[in-house]
């Protein structure tokens, strides 16, 4: 089997793997990249576990193939805290207890951090047609939904 | 698993010899949020994937003045989204896009995708087909413009011929008084597949309907134009009567199926009920351009 | 120990696991690697019904790259005739679902499984595999099961004297029903039907699995019991218990259906087999098609009452899909439905159906969701008749502290009638609401309230002082949503200290001692207990190390604030000794500081909610949303309100689901039509509003802090709360779930 070469950026660091044709992006973070951080839930972008921004545009990482990630920027879970210090949206689901089980929670962070950086100030509808693509089935969304809203006001009046 | 092969060429010329040379063995990759499903389930096993993001006319978005914009097959509805010139002018059309699965999927869902893999329920097509957009075809005997409408020839079949690439999608000038809508039923308030989708795109002049275009979805074996409820709304100023007569001719048009999704009864009942619900959005935002 | 000046009890404290899970490294079943480890494959039913007459695997094995391959044969034989339970679960009919012998009894069920060097290679090797199939007419409703001339599938089962799908019957009753029946003004009889809803956890079933050479095998998947995970794959695979390692992994989601095994026993045997560790991942189109939803129901509800609206008489009867194999949940609607009423008479029969679907699995209150949507629909319907606040009936209807409950034991405390009265007093309840807001949209409000066990049950932990003089603390109970942040509150608390100086693991199968699943609202129960248990000894022993130092009597050692202080005529005479001094000194004094308590834990009592929803239905679409939902419940005591919350929120929204979108669909052949996140419509996050929870802390006098238990109860009323709503909105009752959209349209154009 004749596999290409990609050489990727992902969360900032320079990347290259070898893939053949049919692996997701989300195999081969998950497999041979060890970024299991992105879950897989369901495979047909259904559930946005996988979320993953590619150039910075939220995308499920199951629905892109692995060969086009080439000359692109992957940003997955693990590149969301700086260091030792998490992202204030990380802080707030953790304070909020907007988690249980934990296993959307990495997709839910990384589409909640993209509906921000679009609308820093979002409506509780905002936020909840903007994690549509991201099912929870132990929270209910309420904790989730106040937790971006609380953390959307934080980060505002920090930047003022 | 056989082996696939991953093709990205730059031109569209390109592109097509690739897709001829594979002779059905092969499959456009635009946005992916078909195929990469489709190739997972085993429904689609191409020998070779020719990813056509890398082609400059598929992922452009060109403002043609009036109204009028032609709009790369590639282009994704998120970067659709962020043309403040096309939402002005076919907020319905962008709307149906951007309707298309979660957030997610808007980052790679292109329009020229959603035709192509020829869904009756596909969101995007209904809109399109009341738009009256044109779409550009090139294939190894080179390029033909049709009507969206003429693309869909069954569930997951096109009038493409082997080797041919839906090159762009081109929206007409846009008259004065002039707007479209797209609405379309489903369980959920997202992440569902239309159960009925209805385009209507009308110009208006004085109150009074001048042209209308109806597209239908869902509720047939290809998403249809609906003549007959176009006419009954030209002319009219949108009263009770009118929208009737055109709910009952979206009614008369549906052929559909009972399936997962919805049951023939009620597919044919919404698709009255969405008319008006459309044509109503459709006027308001008519009356404001 | 329990008050509301807790420190750390009550207090929403960050969980020990928290920055693992929000950085992505908390590692789940799926995200396990091995050296040198292989994947395996499982080949399912093509057919609903089939009898297995031989399987083929030697064109598979030729395959190169196929490494083993295992059929039912592999596995340890469970003769029909002989039960061997563990827990409720019967071996027999478990072995039969991890890999089909006789017959495949749903498409899907597995009939063999293949490991291979890579996926492609076992996927190859699966359709390689000739399974000789004789294809038989197949039943997948209630109904159709229980017709006459049903397809059997079990020639075994008998009913009534007759080959029969009905596999079993559990019937309760007190009083005597003809003559209760005969005593009441108004009698309200109604059949309900709700369609099988799946758990819908994130996660799908994983597993990796090492058998070594010495026969010592380790198992890293996820589930709700690693106890569980070991006894049955001991049980179907023959391997001693004390040579299986289960380590839990963390867990995406469970909600009941992680307490049974599905692939650790094929991973095993494949493991065994090939002499390497083996992965197994199921797909989500496995999960929804081959892995235990909830039971659909078919219920018929008849309850009689004075015109004062006192019950005087109810009758259930209530079928319950089991699925191919026997074990529908039937003490959830039999017991449960009419458990929260003091009325006389009540016969309550329940029915388990066979049928060629997937053998359901626990969700969350088991089966008592269904029940309580009859009961609860019914006791609306009278309260209406009666013209009577259907709250306000609720408490006059109300169990009373030691009655005895129909399922066998006197009350202890009964604390339903404060969840009613949560209700009635909330401004939800009192609020003004426009039923005709606009042309085409009704609205309405509705309300009910559910009955859950409770459990105890056992429970083993370890409280370890590090030699540092912090704590570890180790319990047996895989943790789905919360536990270990409950522990360390507790655990803080009692030893005086800062909550960070708390470390709380779960612990593996050869690590920590026998504690059963998580599930039935019981770990934090019973996991507080034995933590309070061994946190009491261990203060014990801190005492006791303080007297030795200071040459006094243990007795006159308090621990206050995490020190060791001389009291009464001593006090003040030594200086404090912290934690921290006493792990330094603990070697010379003694060794190591620390304790494990293993217990049977009793003194679970009931849960009770009660809820009330608005709804606003579009008519002509027959869209159904909800708008506003309120649910109170008594938790006991919450000892992290935060994750009680959480509890209840999920089992609404849950419930919401079921009660509006979620069901199965199959087509002609058998076969399951919506096995995915698109078409198994689970609400999403722009369905749903806010949950409003109302958590009700009387405390449980049993438990030392006072814990009642809280995930299972919120999703009991759910069902009829948002039915009851509905027929306030538009004068139509609806007996029959999902309230979909073409089901509310075809109900509004019927007449009553």
């Amino acid at each position: 089997m004749s596999k290409t070469h990609v050489t990727t950026t992902i969360n900032g660091e320079p990347m290259e793997f070898l893939t053949d044709g049919a692996s997701s992006l989300l195999d081969v973070l998950r497999g041979p990249l060890g970024l299991t951080g992105t879950k897989e839930g369901c495979g047909t972008g259904d559930c946005g576990a996988c979320s993953v921004t590619v150039d910075g545009r939220l995308m499920c990482a199951c629905l892109m193939l692995a060969v086009e990630a080439e000359g692109k920027s992957i940003g997955t879970i693990e590149g969301m805290a700086q260091g030792e210090t998490l992202h204030p949206l990380q802080q707030k689901f953790l304070e909020m207890a907007a988690l249980q089980c934990g296993i959307c929670t990495p997709g839910v962070l990384i589409s909640a951090r993209s509906l921000l950086e679009k609308n820093p100030d979002p409506t509780e509808e905002e936020v909840r047609f903007g994690l549509a693509g991201n099912l929870c089935r132990c929270t209910g969304y309420d904790k989730i939904v106040r937790a971006v809203l609380e953390t959307a006001a934080d980060m505002r009046e920090s930047a003022r | 698993m056989t082996d696939i092969r991953y093709l990205a060429p730059t031109t569209v010329d390109e592109a097509v010899s690739a897709f001829a040379a594979a002779t059905g063995a092969a499959s456009i990759l635009a946005g992916g949020t078909d195929l990469l499903v489709q190739m997972r389930s085993g429904v689609r096993k191409p020998g070779t994937i020719i990813d056509i993001k890398k082609i400059p006319a598929l992922t452009a978005i060109e403002d043609l003045g009036g109204g009028a914009f032609r709009v790369g097959a590639a282009v994704s509805g998120a970067v659709l989204a962020e043309h403040k010139g096309f939402a002005k002018a076919w907020p319905g059309v962008l709307e149906a896009i951007n309707l298309i699965g979660s957030k997610q999927v808007q980052g790679r869902a292109s329009p020229g995708g959603n035709l192509c893999n020829s869904s009756p329920a596909g969101d995007s097509v209904p809109a399109m087909v009341a738009a009256g957009a044109l779409v550009t075809i090139q294939g190894p005997n080179g390029k033909r413009e049709i009507p969206v409408e003429a693309v869909p020839a069954g569930p997951g079949r096109t009038t493409l011929t082997p080797g041919e690439i839906v090159v762009s999608l081109t929206f007409p000038a846009r008259p004065a008084g002039s707007s479209d809508a797209y609405l379309r039923m489903i369980p959920r308030t997202e992440m569902d597949i239309a159960v009925v989708g209805i385009g209507v795109n009308l110009t208006m002049e004085g109150g009074v309907v001048k042209a209308a275009r109806v597209g239908l979805g869902a509720v047939a074996p290809t998403v249809l134009l609906v003549e007959a409820a176009a006419k009954a709304l030209i002319g009219t100023k949108l009263d009770d009567a009118a929208l009737e007569a055109a709910a009952a001719a979206c009614r008369a048009a549906c052929n559909p199926i009972n399936d997962k999704r919805g049951t023939i009864v009620y597919r044919t009942k919404v698709a009255g009920v969405l008319l008006k619900r459309t044509a109503a959005i459709a006027a308001a935002r008519a009356g404001g351009n | 120990m329990n008050d509301m000046s807790n420190k750390w009890i009550g207090t929403r404290t960050i969980r020990p696991d928290g920055a693992d899970k929000v950085t992505g490294r908390a590692t789940y079943s799926a995200d396990n690697t091995m050296p040198g480890m292989i994947w395996g494959k499982i080949l399912r039913s093509p057919h609903a019904h089939a009898r297995i007459k031989s399987i083929d695997t030697s064109k598979a094995e030729a395959l190169p790259g196929v490494k083993a391959i295992v059929t039912a044969k592999d596995f340890v034989d469970f003769p029909l005739d002989k039960s061997v339970m563990l827990g409720i679960q019967d071996m027999r009919w478990m072995a039969r679902n991890v890999m089909a012998k006789e017959k495949a009894l749903f498409h899907g069920h597995p009939v063999a499984a293949v490991a291979a060097i890579n996926e492609q290679v076992a996927a190859e090797a699966c359709a390689l595999i000739a399974v000789d199939y004789e294809v038989l007419p197949h039943a997948i409703e209630i109904e159709d099961a229980i017709k006459p001339d049903a397809p059997i599938l079990h020639d075994w089962v008998q009913h009534e004297g007759k080959p029969s799908n009905i596999a079993g019957t559990m019937v309760l009753k007190t009083g005597d029903i003809e003559k209760g029946f005969a005593e009441a003004d108004i009698i309200v009889e109604r059949t309900f039907t709700t369609r099988p809803v799946h758990q819908g956890y994130i996660e799908p079933h994983a597993c990796t699995v090492s058998h070594a050479a010495d026969g010592r095998v380790t198992i890293w998947s996820s589930s709700q019991g690693q106890f569980m995970v070991r006894a049955m794959t001991a049980l179907l695979t023959g391997i001693p218990q004390s040579n299986i390692r289960a380590i839990p992994a963390e867990i995406g989601g469970g909600f009941g259906a992680k307490t049974i095994v599905y692939l650790e026993p094929v991973a095993v045997l494949l493991s065994k087999k090939s002499g390497r560790p083996v992965k197994i991942v199921m797909s989500r189109d496995d999960v929804q098609r081959a892995t235990g939803p909830a039971p659909g129901s078919l219920m018929t509800v008849k309850i009689g009452a004075k015109k004062d609206g006192t019950l005087v008489a109810a009758k259930g009867e209530f079928y319950l899909q089991a699925g191919g194999l026997p074990g529908s949940p039937l003490r959830g609607p039999v017991g449960c439905s009419f458990a929260a009423y003091a009325i006389p008479n009540i016969l309550s029969t329940g029915y388990d159906v066979v049928s060629n679907r997937s053998k359901v699995a626990a969700y969350r209150a088991p089966g008592a969701p269904h029940g309580a949507f009859a009961a609860e629909s019914v006791l609306d319907e009278i309260a209406e008749k009666l013209g009577i606040d259907p709250l306000d009936m609720r408490v006059r209807n109300s169990a009373k502290p030691g009655d005895k409950a129909i399922y066998g034991p006197n009350f202890g405390d009964v604390t339903f009638i404060e969840t009613v009265d949560a209700i009635r007093k909330h401004p939800h309840y009192k609020a003004p609401l426009d039923k005709n807001p606009r042309p085409g949209v009704k609205r309405g409000r509705g309300v009910a309230s559910g009955f859950w066990y409770n459990a105890g049950g056992e429970s083993s932990v370890q409280v370890n002082i590090t030699e540092d003089g912090n704590v570890v603390v180790t319990t047996g109970h895989p943790d789905v949503g919360g536990s270990r942040a409950s522990i360390a509150n507790v655990v803080a608390e009692l030893l005086g200290i800062e909550h960070g100086r708390v470390n709380v693991i779960i612990g593996d199968t050869q690590t920590i001692g026998f504690s059963n699943l998580t599930g039935g609202s019981r770990v934090t129960f019973a996991s507080a207990m034995v933590a309070t248990s061994a946190c009491e000894k261990v203060v014990a022993q801190l005492k006791d190390r303080a007297a030795k130092i200071w040459k006094i009597e243990a007795e006159a050692v308090k621990w206050e604030d995490g020190m060791a202080l001389p009291a009464g005529d001593n006090a003040g005479k030594f200086p404090p000794l912290s934690l921290k001094d006493l792990a330094a000194k603990a070697n010379e004094m003694g060794g190591p500081i620390g304790n494990q308590t293993q217990l049977n834990t009793t003194g679970a009592d009931p849960g009770f909610a009660t809820h009330c929803v608005d709804v606003e239905v579009d008519v002509d679409l027959g869209i159904v949303r909800v708008l506003r939902y309120t649910a109170a419940q008594d938790v006991g005591r919450a000892l992290h309100p935060g994750y009680v919350e959480g509890q209840i929120q999920g089992g609404v929204v849950q419930g919401i689901g079921w009660a509006l979108s979620e069901e199965y669909l199959y087509d002609k052949n058998g076969k399951v039509d919506n096995a995915t996140f698109l078409d198994y419509r689970m609400p999403v996050c722009s369905d749903v509003p806010m949950i409003e929870a109302l958590v009700i802390e009387i405390p449980n006098s049993k438990h030392p802090q006072g814990v009642r238990g809280v995930g299972e109860a919120p999703i009991v009323p759910p069902l009829a709360a948002i039915a009851n709503a509905v027929y306030d909105a538009l004068g139509k009752r609806f007996t029959a779930l999902p309230m979909s959209p073409p089901k509310v349209v075809e109900r509004l154009e019927q007449a009553d």
